[in-house]
């Protein structure tokens, strides 16, 4: 029992029956959408053991998504840094451009398996919205994407892009008009046509058992990823690095090496203009517990339990929530979470580019930019692995604006 | 006795149903607030819901979470909430009130002295909208020590088995919800209502009020006959909201409002004998 030594938690066997990784996650909804998440749980916990189901998974992830994704060994940017070798995982060669379609493939099968016949979706930076208004096209379903009136503004041409999609976008202009305010009327909406519809939350955060079956969605990339360092390199990987917003794309490179107690991982939040000025979204490296669209976990929250705003320069990590296994893997130390500031990530996204030729999302390149910190303080025998979870097409206006570039 | 019990036999014993208005605590200006609760009874409130604003009210629609959003931008708190509770007990040392908002509030100032502050301030029962019975041991421990009844909802989805567990854990009265929707969302339908009341009564004996969707005196009448107790929010609120710049006309025409469900209610209630 020499595993159960090195490792005495178990990942495997969170969260309980009932979404909880200890104190965190759980269902925290009114009434009316607790009997539509023992649902959801019932047909999910079919499916995932179901090797149909997870034959038609498979073959969409294949032929659809283009699936597996490369790791690749950034060899120009390693030399320029001076240390640890760097691996990118490269999620933003997959069909829509980021790790968002794992996920909706996934769900959009469920709810054909589950006879619903409208999918509603939340979206920030337009990138989940995006992918399920293309799964939604492909199954001909109805599709609502609920999108905060300023994210509208932010990220015109994904808006575009699920228009052309066939989708509805609905803008929320309640609270502060962001991806926090389009959970809300996306629950809303679930509430009210709950019998037809199926909710496709984006991030591994929400009520049970959305954090669970968002992360078995995601965690390809990390199943990939220890694959490929593995076969190719016949070594795990040192480090493991991610941006984390609500976090998807963190836990889905995150998860199959939690038992591999000698990866080191490290959770990147946005820190905005600067933890220290209030304008940010670190959520985990600045909130505290509290209870948030149907789950336990860190939040951004006042004193007296207001949620707050929050601020990055890249709409995809602009949440004052986080998923629940993130909390709970801080608070046992089993991962590490830091936060870089906008201008840092800025200089990521232009680092990248240059060194390899691959545009990152601005999302990403908050990981990028903390890989800068960390590679040099490592040795060259040693690996990083990153997850590049999306490309940076559709941030090149916030660049050059930022830039004083009008395109 | 919790005065929400005292209240419902009261009421039962005198052949009326009750009437539960809802209102959003520091909206459209908190010192507007307990002249407004006053107003309330007096326009034949038995029991008032109190909203406790919150910057994300998930189960709400626009009126109420406009209503949450007025409040907020003036400085409402679940504190200044439980002052504005000792304020109204200063005056009215029977009418039942209970706060209803969401969890994170609460979570944030914990919930033993969330309790201890309500229970200090005069408070009888808590709706927490986002705490499901099966995430609310600890609080229904707290509350019920402190005599304060935790009040959960039932959904038209709520299968039997959940009636049950729910009735188990609940005290004062069960909070049917009317429709699949938000508040303030269209009619009701009252025969699905009815249907569904008869299910819950047969899981059973607390009171069961119903709400969402309840907007003028013919509504509440027709949920009055099957109900026992009538919860209307929305409509309150709206009409607030459209006279927050005349606060007396605004006391006068929103308990007026009132005053006709209320008159609605009791004819409706009245022995068919009497009524022939």
């Amino acid at each position: 029992m020499k595993a159960a030594l090195r490792n005495p938690v178990d990942f495997s066997q969170f969260p309980d029956a009932n979404g909880h990784f200890d104190r965190y996650g759980g269902r925290f909804v009114a009434e009316t959408l607790m009997e539509a998440l023992h649902e959801l749980n019932e047909a999910w916990r079919d499916c995932r053991n179901d090797p149909e189901f997870l034959a038609e998974l498979d073959a969409d992830l294949a032929h659809y998504v283009g699936r597996p994704s490369p790791l690749y060994y950034a060899e120009r940017w390693s030399r320029q840094l001076g240390g640890a070798r760097i691996y990118l995982k490269r999620e933003d060669l997959n069909h829509t451009g980021a790790h968002k379609i794992n996920n909706t493939v996934g769900q959009a099968l469920l709810a054909k398996r589950m006879g619903k016949t409208r999918l509603i979706a939340e979206t920030g930076a337009g990138q989940h919205g995006v992918a399920s208004a293309t799964v939604a096209a492909r199954l001909g379903m109805e599709c609502v994407v609920y999108m905060g009136a300023e994210d509208i503004q932010r990220q015109a041409l994904n808006v575009y892009r699920m228009r052309l999609l066939g989708a509805t976008v609905q803008p929320v202009t309640s609270g502060s008009r962001t991806l926090k305010d389009a959970l809300n009327e996306a629950l809303r909406d679930w509430v009210a046509n709950v019998d037809n519809t199926f909710y496709m939350i984006g991030t591994v955060a929400g009520p049970h058992p959305y954090p669970l079956m968002v992360r078995e969605f995601q965690a390809v990339i990390g199943r990939e990823a220890r694959e490929q360092m593995l076969s190719e390199y016949n070594v795990l990987p040192d480090a493991l690095v991610a941006c984390v917003g609500g976090g998807s794309n963190a836990i889905g490179l995150f998860h199959p090496f939690l038992n591999d107690s000698e990866v080191a991982i490290y959770g990147v939040e946005a820190a905005g203009s600067g933890i220290d000025t209030g304008r940010h979204a670190a959520t985990l490296c600045a909130g505290q517990p509290g209870v948030l669209h149907g789950n336990r976990t860190y939040l951004l929250n006042d004193e007296h339990g207001q949620i707050t705003e929050t601020h990055s320069v890249s709409a995809g990590l602009d949440y004052p929530g986080v998923g629940p296994e993130h909390a709970w893997l801080k608070d046992i130390g089993r991962a590490q979470y830091v936060a870089i500031t906008d201008d840092e990530a800025l200089q990521g996204f232009h680092d990248l580019t240059r060194a390899e030729g691959i545009i990152p999302a601005l999302e990403s390149s908050h990981a990028l930019a903390y890989v800068t910190k960390l590679a040099p303080t490592m040795r060259p025998d040693q690996s990083i692995v990153v997850n590049l979870s999306g490309r940076g097409d559709k941030d090149i206006y916030t660049v050059a604006a930022l830039e004083g570039i009008q395109l | 006795m919790n005065r929400i019990t005292h209240r419902f036999q009261e009421l039962r014993r005198a052949g009326r149903k009750v009437l539960i208005p809802y209102i959003t605590a520091g909206d459209p200006h908190p010192e507007l607030t307990v002249p407004m609760l006053h107003a309330l009874v007096a326009a034949g409130a038995d029991i008032i819901e109190l909203g406790v604003p919150f910057s994300d009210p998930m189960a709400d629609g626009p009126v109420i979470q406009k209503a949450c959003e007025r409040a907020l931008a003036q400085g409402m708190t679940p504190r200044r909430v439980l002052e504005l509770v000792r304020e109204f007990r200063q005056i009215d040392a029977q009418t039942p009130l209970v706060l209803m908002g969401y969890l994170n509030p609460i979570e944030r100032m914990g919930h033993a002295a969330f309790v201890a502050a309500a229970r200090d301030a005069g408070v009888d029962g808590v709706l927490t909208v986002d705490l499901p019975p099966e995430e609310a041991a600890e609080p229904i421990e707290l509350m019920s020590a402190a005599g304060i009844a935790p009040i959960f909802l039932v959904a038209p989805t709520s299968s039997v088995e959940r009636i049950r567990r729910t009735a188990q854990l609940a005290q004062g009265y069960l909070y049917y919800v009317s429709l699949k929707g938000v508040t303030g969302s269209a009619a009701l339908n009252v025969a699905e209502v009815a249907e569904k009341l008869a299910t819950i009564r047969a899981c059973t004996d607390l009171p069961l009020g119903v709400g969402f969707g309840i907007k003028d005196p013919p509504t509440a009448a027709a949920v009055a006959r099957i109900a026992d107790a009538v919860v209307v929010g929305s409509a309150l609120v709206a009409k607030m909201h459209e006279l927050a710049d005349d606060p007396e006309r605004m006391r006068r025409e929103v308990a007026a409002q009132l005053a006709a469900m209320r008159q609605a209610m009791d004819q409706a209630g009245m022995p068919t004998a009497f009524a022939g």
